[in-house]
């Protein structure tokens, strides 16, 4: 592909960049930050902040970078004298009617408004004693609040709304300094994809109920995952705190959400913290469970893997790659029924309109598309079935009715790997502690046969081990890592042929061909 | 969306919508004039206040409905321009410029003036009888003509505080 | 002519020749006073021969900038393949500044007229006015000539038999100064919010719903049609000695003079000739005190730069200020120059759209320190700080409000040290914020 490029200088940094592109995108290459807050990389740019103006030799005027396209041999000083001037001065007019309340304010520490002025901002307030422009708290939606004292009018929220969503429901109402973001009154910010308008807003105007003073930024521990919510794979950041997850967000990919999420996964993380875990390897004995360790435990689980000739596996959707692909290892030997759970929503997709191919999707589990890679390709009915002429069944996490358990509960061997006590059945015979999504390294496929990695985010409980670990030890293969497991699992998968973990990054690459049969049933 | 009663609404009565029969055909009239609905939307937004005196929330939403806008966004447009009326005014709704140029020649004299003899006390407000409503605007496009008000659609030039009580007398 | 008084011998009635005539307004009077003369002249003449004469002419823009105006209709794209827009700019919304609105009120066609002949230059089917909401009579006016003129078959599907296709849209406005600025215009005229757009793209290249548009003020589109009737060389002629600046120009003059209106003098015309020969001076036994000469937004003068100042483009540049849109604010020695300088800012406070943030902030901030100072508070650092903000307000936002706003302020401070000084000192009775 051929493309036009132009040579720019930057800060005296040259180089090359796609004709077109903005000064403010030009720079980042540089490795320059140009400081700035209507501009974001996903919504039309305004150029109303003046944050970003930066000097360009022979321009008679500052220039905003966001919207200032690059020319051959521009030359470009975001650092000048003048430059800093006009940030520092754009700083002082946000702050005149600000109630500069970060220690209440749920952004401290992640507000980009804090973070400029402890950097160039002026020392002390020139504003005096002038009384301050105060609207009360309103409360969007559901779970958006706005606190109009903090908005520095961005309009990142209004364009969201009206660009990206489709939605229109904020506006700029009124004007000069009396302007502020309304909502009309008939209205509720309850799109299922509204929650981004917290994340777009670059100061503690727009807040999320559900993190309301839960913790402070500078507390939170951050990981890249990847949501469970859906099949579409976005991608995330774990927050945690003091080993707790307290908040989704999105994390930037282009290729699958851009810097979105939907609602619904952004809430989809209260189980990651469950209390009422699985801690430690349980055997049956009787009518009872025994806690017993992993090395008794594994000894046990691979003796009956390795010698069962039919073998069911019912696993969950959530599970990984990894796991998945391992417990197919593991169960090599023997004739396979294997079947994914995957709850579907009666819903339709509920898609995000401005960016192509993104919605929330029916199938609520990240890893449908990679269970069907790896042969778990049994309809759920039928692998419940043959559950009954099965000498091992083994469930990954499941979630069972009544029917359904009764149904698994008469096999000869029933092997439980679960993350919570509510799993437990009185009938299985081995109940090993597996970590969830959270707790563990893996990778999940989505819907466009993207294979995306996650990390572990908190500390598994007690004794939980990830499931690859506990097939790798039943007879699944020799891997100490989930990395390990990933290209052990990939070398079998005709469709995973040629990737190897550490080539994924953080962003993920796409299973060459979607062969659903390519483990070989 | 249209006649449902939005919570906040100021009257009482049932709304009753602009854009049918006589309306309609007025608001028709304008699609041929501009190449998209969007773009009726101020001259949509005049013929709302000049059948009902302002612009109420149910308003706003009958004007999106028929223009396919949202009503915040309807509402976005409305509270930029500082001429529609978003609360009922008086019967007459007087303003008067006192920028610079009218300021010199003593035009916050002639406010003290319309505001002691309509009764309205103070800016913005509505005279007890529901007569007036006075408001200060800037400059008026008129300032060889010192000090012009506006009453309804009336352009008044020459304005004195000895004028006021006459021209006033005419606004019943 | 210096309506509503009689013409006065230095002026040079061409646009105003007709105001205070009643029988102008219709479109046979119109007519009868050798209306559209311009306008079948230029049916006759080819686009880019419309554009040469206006571009020889000199004439450039009215409305405040002086961008030639020939230039700027050669901006449009030869071919038409999209609709192309004129859209004539009647928003006169300046403080000072009420000369349109006596072209529209007196000789409507005489604007119809301009507007045509521009529409033709620039290759637009569609004209749309966009005038003030609050000139509600001028609006009636122009939508009984629109009539008319359809009737007398200057609009319409064969303009004057030509073939030509041209419509006009009489557009209110309702309460916006900022609309007045070209591309808030614009967005206004699309039903949005009356924001200024980012420049490039420019409206020759996207304007009015992403097609080739031209804006252009009532004077300068009604200059237009007496160009192509009288030619490129009359118009240079009307000039007295900078080439750069020609033609005629309707000033409006305010204040404190004798007789307030608007003038119609040959460019370069001494400013002191208009105040106080044409304008009869200041009221009795009152002394000049200041000029604010091109609408409220640029350079207050002072009595001595008013003193040999020349009436245009370059002339009052080269005195401390600029031409603007012709409004003269004339004030005498009785005025309060940190009232009226507050007064303005509350006008730019009031008028910012609110985008962007040295403008929305520092406006309003602006009129706070100086309804501080007048009430007695003041501190003398505040006016290094109005300084400062002035300048933090200058060249750095998407349209000139904020830049318009900071103009008066510096030009006040700079020029009259006094006036600050007086209330600073204390020397001066405080003064409460009235209205
Ligand atoms: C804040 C602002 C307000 C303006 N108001 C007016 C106005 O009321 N009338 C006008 O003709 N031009 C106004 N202008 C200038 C227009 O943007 C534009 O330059 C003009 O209409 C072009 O016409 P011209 O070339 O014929 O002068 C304003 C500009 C600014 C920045
Ligand atoms: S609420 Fe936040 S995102 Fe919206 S305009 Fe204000 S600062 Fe910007
Ligand atoms: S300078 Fe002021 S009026 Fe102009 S675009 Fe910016 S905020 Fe709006
Ligand atoms: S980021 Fe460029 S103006 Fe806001």
């Amino acid at each position: 592909m051929t493309q036009d490029l132009v040579s720019v200088t930057i800060d005296g940094v040259t180089l090359q960049v796609p004709k077109g592109t903005s000064i403010i995108e030009a720079a980042k290459q540089a490795g320059v930050l140009v400081p700035h807050y209507c501009y974001h990389p996903a919504l039309p740019s305004p150029a109303v902040c003046r944050m970003c103006l930066v000097e360009v030799e022979k321009a008679p005027k500052l220039m905003p970078a966001c919207v200032t396209t690059v020319v051959e041999g521009q030359v470009v000083h975001t650092d000048s004298a003048e430059a800093r001037r006009a940030r520092t001065a754009v700083l002082e007019f946000l702050l005149i009617n600000h109630p500069l309340d970060c220690p209440i304010c749920d952004q401290a520490g992640e507000c980009e408004l804090q973070d400029y002025v402890f950097q160039e901002g002026r020392g002390g307030s020139r504003y005096g004693d002038y009384a301050k422009r105060y609207n009360p708290v309103e409360e969007f939606g559901p779970d958006v609040l706005y606190v109009p004292n903090r908005c520095i009018l961005c309009t990142r929220c209004v364009r969201f709304m009206e660009d990206v969503a489709g939605s229109p429901v904020l506006n700029v109402s009124e004007r000069g300094d009396r302007a502020y973001i309304g909502i009309d009154p008939g209205q509720l910010l309850d799109h299922p994809w509204a929650g981004n308008v917290v994340d777009l807003c670059p100061v503690g105007s727009l807040i999320s109920r559900d993190f309301l003073h839960k913790a402070r930024a500078w507390e939170l521990d951050k990981t890249a995952s990847v949501c469970s919510g859906c099949s579409q794979g976005c991608n995330t950041m774990i927050d945690t705190r003091d080993n707790t997850v307290v908040r989704l967000r999105p994390r930037p990919n282009l290729e699958v959400n851009r810097h979105f999420m939907c609602d619904h996964g952004r809430m989809h993380y209260r189980w990651m913290n469950r209390g009422d875990r699985i801690e430690a390897p349980l055997v049956r004995e009787g009518e009872r469970h025994h806690a017993t360790d992993w090395d008794h435990a594994l000894q046990r689980l691979g003796a009956l893997l390795g010698s069962a000739r039919r073998v069911v596996l019912l696993a969950s959707g959530a599970a990984s790659v990894e796991s998945l692909g391992l417990l197919r290892r593991a169960t090599r030997k023997a004739t396979v029924t294997a079947a994914v759970q995957i709850p579907m929503a009666e819903d339709p997709d509920q898609p995000l309109a401005g960016v192509p191919n993104l919605a929330l999707r029916r199938e609520r589990a990240p890893n449908g598309a990679g269970a069907r890679l790896l042969g778990y390709t049994a309809g759920w009915d039928e692998a419940l079935n043959a559950a009954a002429a099965a000498e091992v069944v083994v469930l990954l996490d499941v979630a069972l009715t009544e029917a359904e358990a009764r149904q698994v509960g008469a096999t000869a061997h029933l092997i439980l790997m679960g993350t919570h006590e509510g799993q437990v059945l009185g009938s299985a015979e081995l109940v090993l502690p597996v970590t969830n999504t959270a707790e563990e390294g893996g990778c999940f496929v989505n819907r466009d046969a993207r294979v995306q990695r996650y990390q572990q985010a908190r500390q598994a409980p007690g004794m939980a081990r990830p499931a690859w670990w506990v097939a790798a030890g039943a007879g699944g293969g020799d891997a100490a890592t989930a990395a390990e497991a990933f290209d052990l699992v990939a070398r079998d998968v005709a469709a995973l042929a040629g990737l190897r973990h550490a080539d994924l990054g953080l962003t993920g690459r796409i299973a060459g061909a979607a062969a659903p049969a390519g483990a070989g049933a | 969306m249209s006649g449902t009663a939005t919570p906040g609404a100021v009257h009482h009565q049932p709304y009753r919508p602009v854009f049918v029969g006589e309306g309609r055909t007025a608001l028709e009239a304008l699609f041929p004039h501009y190449p998209t609905r969007q773009a009726c939307l101020l001259p949509a937004l005049w013929l709302v206040q000049e059948a009902r005196g302002w612009i109420a929330p149910e308003a706003i939403g009958e004007v999106a409905t028929v223009l396919g806008l949202t009503p915040a966004y309807v509402r976005g447009v409305v509270t930029f321009y500082t001429m529609y009326h978003t609360h009922p005014v008086g019967r007459h709704f007087i303003q008067v410029c006192t920028t610079t140029p009218c300021s010199i020649c003593g035009a916050e004299e002639v406010v003290r003036a319309l505001l002691q003899h309509t009764g309205c006390g103070e800016l913005g407000a509505t005279s007890p009888d529901g007569r007036f409503t006075v408001i200060e605007v800037e400059c008026l496009g008129a300032c060889g003509f010192a000090t012009p008000l506006l009453i309804d659609d009336d352009f008044i030039e020459g304005v004195t505080p000895e004028r006021v009580a006459g021209i006033l007398q005419g606004y019943k | 002519m210096g309506y509503p008084h009689p013409s006065h011998p230095l002026e040079r009635p061409l646009l105003s020749r007709h105001f205070g005539d009643a029988g102008a307004r219709s479109f046979d009077g119109w007519v009868k006073r050798g209306g559209y003369q311009g306008l079948k002249k230029a049916l006759g003449m080819t686009r880019a021969q419309v554009i040469e004469e206006v571009t020889n002419s000199g004439l450039r823009g009215r409305g405040g900038a002086g961008f030639p105006t020939g230039l700027k209709w050669s901006f449009m794209p030869r071919e038409v393949t999209r609709p192309h827009y004129l859209v004539c700019n009647a928003d006169e919304s300046e403080p000072g500044t009420f000369k349109d609105r006596e072209i529209i009120r007196w000789t409507p066609h005489q604007l119809l007229e301009g507007c045509v002949v521009a529409a033709h230059a620039i290759g637009a089917e569609r004209i749309y006015i966009y005038i003030r909401g609050e000139f509600t009579t001028e609006y009636r006016i122009l939508k009984t000539a629109v009539a008319e003129a359809y009737h007398g078959g200057v609009l319409g599907a064969n303009v004057f038999g030509s073939g030509q296709r041209i419509d006009v849209v009489v557009h209110r406005g309702a309460g916006a100064y900022i609309c007045g600025e070209e591309t808030a215009m614009m967005n206004s005229l699309e039903g949005r919010r009356g924001n200024p757009r980012i420049k490039p793209p420019f409206p020759a290249q996207a304007g009015l719903w992403a097609c080739p548009t031209t804006v252009n003020n009532v004077e300068t589109l009604a200059a237009a049609a007496h160009i192509v009737r009288e030619g490129a060389a009359w118009h240079k002629a009307l000039c007295r000695g900078n080439p750069r600046s020609t033609g005629t120009k309707l000033f409006s003059v305010c204040g404190h003079v004798q007789r307030p209106g608007n003038y119609e003098v040959v460019m370069g015309t001494p400013m002191k000739d208009l105040i106080f020969e044409m304008c009869g001076g200041m009221p009795m036994g009152r002394r000049l005190k200041a000029v604010i000469p091109g609408g409220s937004s640029v350079p207050i003068m002072n009595a001595a730069e008013v003193e040999d100042c020349l009436l245009d483009y370059e002339g009052i540049v080269a005195r401390g200020s600029m031409l603007g849109s012709g409004g003269m604010i004339v004030m005498d020695d009785s005025t309060d120059l940190v009232y009226q300088v507050m007064r303005l800012a509350r006008f730019y406070a009031h008028e910012s759209c609110a985008q962007c943030t040295q403008c929305r902030e520092g406006t309003a901030w602006t009129v706070r320190i100086l309804e501080r100072i007048l009430a007695g508070k003041g501190r003398r650092e505040d006016l290094d700080l109005l300084l400062d903000l002035a300048d933090n307000m200058t060249g750095k936002t998407i349209c000139v409000l904020s830049d318009s706003c900071a103009a008066p302020v510096v030009s006040a401070i700079r020029k009259f040290p006094e006036e600050f000084e007086a209330y600073l000192s204390r020397s001066r009775a405080p003064v409460t914020v009235a209205v």
